[in-house]
């Protein structure tokens, strides 16, 4: 049976963490005793990915996401479980492995803050032992790409965020990875740099085959980018499959906007209730969410009995969707703690 | 043969890895150099301040030689400590990978195919290089300038020797005792008294603050079990001649001993921290 590119097996992760009491005088008292929580950030994951699959990584803060990258690449060891990338275990960080992987984080710097991003670059070559012509191939084609020719000489302190992250993802790819994992890699960046990243990935993922898991807390980046979405909170997979999918699995509403041909009385409000929420109210429109089964008979009732100048039937954002997921799933579990991410 | 062949490449490439990183940190280094310039100006303050002290003990005291030393003498040593220090100082090694440890940016070395102590050693070559460039000129001006308190002149080409190879091994001596106390920063994150205590060790026992030899037997007994003399007497103690020359080479093992115990303890605590922090945090 041919193995999965990468598979994760009842992976869990515990952390203990140091709790401070509030005030001086707990404090002091820390001095002598430490009082540990154990905190799980990742509860269980078991999960497969192919070759050439864009996954992405859903979840609110705290979740367990980038503990899970974390996991993968070996910066940490689980608590229990096990995983294979590539046939290795991440955590016994191999020479091999590290060849083969990179690691994107947002939120850290690698490159050198007061050297032009090209001397990070030659560094890199040298690490990862890439042949000058491989290296100058790969460089040219993804400044192109980028469009960074002209900022590859800048100090690197002297860019902005966005043309910094692209020279991350630059010096990521230098040694041509065959599984990348992103951390919020468009954090804190502007719509057009964000679409630019995206652009990008995506072109290069299709060409290259490359394998990348992405956490990202901007749905565009997820909608634009991955065909698989694994909703990850609370340490465990809510759910895995694709994108629209999601909006089928987790809810059965329909938001229902109807614009009126006469003024909207109280008595219409009064009479649309009853077939569902009345979520915005503009006139001379009216959104409704409604069950998805009921939208054909409730159409039905009201075009009879009103004038509709314009009718729209439509899913519900998917923010909100997933929001809806993220909130059910820290009620079910809302007596356990959870870990803020990042350190 | 085959094996050979496909070795070298190997090794060669290895080679030019450290040999750009070297050169890489050498560019970064040199981006600072209004910095660098004052830092080498400023070395020469405390030494000032030290010989006024001495010229003052001197005169209290009514002598013209304390123990071995005379007045000039104390200068020369002064001086000497001066460029052993130049060699076996590290500033900001310690905190610098604590930080690193706390902010998170170590994980860059578990990530990359590279060593953190090779990487760190090589950056502090460059580092003290790129130092000895700017401050050759004012070194050996200020030396020529005080010619006058060498009483001795130059030593003999082994002593010389021998002197060259105690700074070099000073300066790796410093760096992995400073590279094992910043690692510490694994197990308390915070390591910033610990640096301080070290400094004050350091100051006092390394003879920095006093020629080693005037210290009373039992304190020099003392002195002589710990490492800290190698940082800036020993050298010194060379190149003035106050150690008798057949019992050089013998200091060198002892501190070729220690040099290998701290590179020992470096590389045990780097294996044991990244373990500790993979296991707990990260």
């Amino acid at each position: 049976m041919p193995m999965a590119l990468i598979e994760l097996h009842n992976l869990q992760k515990t952390y203990r963490v140091y709790q401070k009491k509030e005030g001086l005088r707990a404090s002091i008292k820390g001095l002598f005793k430490r009082t540990h929580k154990e905190v799980q950030a990742v509860k269980g994951i078991n999960l497969e990915v192919e070759q050439g699959e864009f996954v992405a990584f859903l979840g609110p803060n705290g979740a367990g996401k980038t503990t899970t990258l974390k996991l993968l690449s070996g910066v940490i060891h689980p608590t229990s479980g096990t995983a294979s990338v590539m046939g290795y275990t991440p955590w016994e960080r191999e020479n091999d492995y590290r060849r083969r992987f990179a690691l994107v984080m947002g939120q850290k710097n690698q490159l050198w803050w007061d050297l032009p991003a090209q001397e990070s670059f030659r560094l890199h070559q040298q690490i990862y032992g890439i042949d000058t012509q491989q290296f100058q191939n790969t460089l040219d084609e993804l400044s192109d790409l980028l469009g960074l020719r002209k900022l590859l000489s800048q100090p690197v302190r002297e860019l902005s965020l966005g043309e910094r992250m692209k020279m991350e993802l630059t010096a990521a790819l230098l040694h041509s990875p065959e599984v990348l994992f992103l951390d919020e890699p468009t954090i804190g960046l502007d719509v057009v740099a964000q679409h630019n990243i995206q652009q990008f990935l995506k072109y290069y993922q299709e060409k290259r085959k490359i394998t990348i898991l992405l956490t990202s807390h901007y749905m565009k980046d997820v909608a634009a980018l991955c065909k698989r979405v694994v909703i990850i909170a609370d340490g465990r997979i809510q759910y895995d499959g694709s994108l629209s999918g999601i909006i089928d699995e987790t809810t059965n509403r329909k938001l229902v906007t109807l614009q009126f041909a006469n003024p909207i009385t109280d008595s219409l409000l009064e009479s649309l209730k009853r077939f569902g929420d009345i979520v915005q109210q503009e006139a001379p429109r009216v959104t409704l969410e409604v069950t998805r089964d009921d939208v054909p008979a409730m159409l039905t009732a009201i075009l009879d009995a009103h004038d509709i100048d314009d009718l729209i039937v439509e899913e519900p954002p998917l923010e909100d969707v997933i929001a809806d997921v993220f909130a059910r799933v820290s009620k079910a579990s809302d007596e356990e703690p959870s870990l803020d991410e990042g350190s | 043969m085959a094996t050979v062949t496909s070795g070298q490449p190997y090794h060669g490439s290895r080679v030019k890895t450290w040999w750009t990183i070297l050169k890489i940190s050498l560019e970064e280094r040199f981006v600072y150099r209004g910095d660098f310039a004052l830092g080498t100006l400023m070395r020469f303050l405390p030494i000032i301040t030290q010989v006024f002290l001495w010229y003052a003990i001197f005169a209290a005291s009514g002598k013209s030689q304390i123990e071995a030393y005379t007045k000039k003498g104390v200068v020369a040593y002064f001086m000497l400590t001066m460029i052993s220090r130049a060699f076996s100082s590290m500033p900001g090694l310690c905190s610098g990978i604590a930080l690193q440890v706390r902010d998170g940016e170590i994980k860059k070395y578990l990530i990359q195919p590279i060593d953190l102590i090779g990487f760190l050693l090589i950056t502090r070559v460059a580092h003290k290089l790129c130092y000895y460039v700017i401050a050759l000129i004012p070194f050996a001006f200020v030396f020529f300038l005080c010619r006058g308190f060498f009483e001795n002149g130059w030593p003999q080409a082994s002593i010389l020797c021998a002197y060259f190879l105690s700074l070099v091994m000073g300066f790796l001596l410093g760096f992995f005792i400073e590279a094992s106390l910043g690692l510490v920063s694994f197990w308390f994150l915070e390591v910033t008294s610990l640096v301080f205590v070290y400094n004050l060790l350091n100051f006092f026992l390394s003879g920095h603050m006093f020629p080693l030899d005037l210290l009373p037997d039992w304190a020099s007994e003392f002195v002589n079990l710990l490492p800290f003399q190698y940082l800036a007497y020993y050298p010194a103690a060379i190149f003035l001649g106050t150690i008798p020359p057949e019992q050089v080479w013998l200091g060198l093992a002892v501190e070729a001993c220690w040099l290998i115990a701290f590179i020992i303890i470096a590389r045990v605590m780097l294996n044991r921290g990244i373990r500790r922090y993979s296991g707990f945090g990260g």
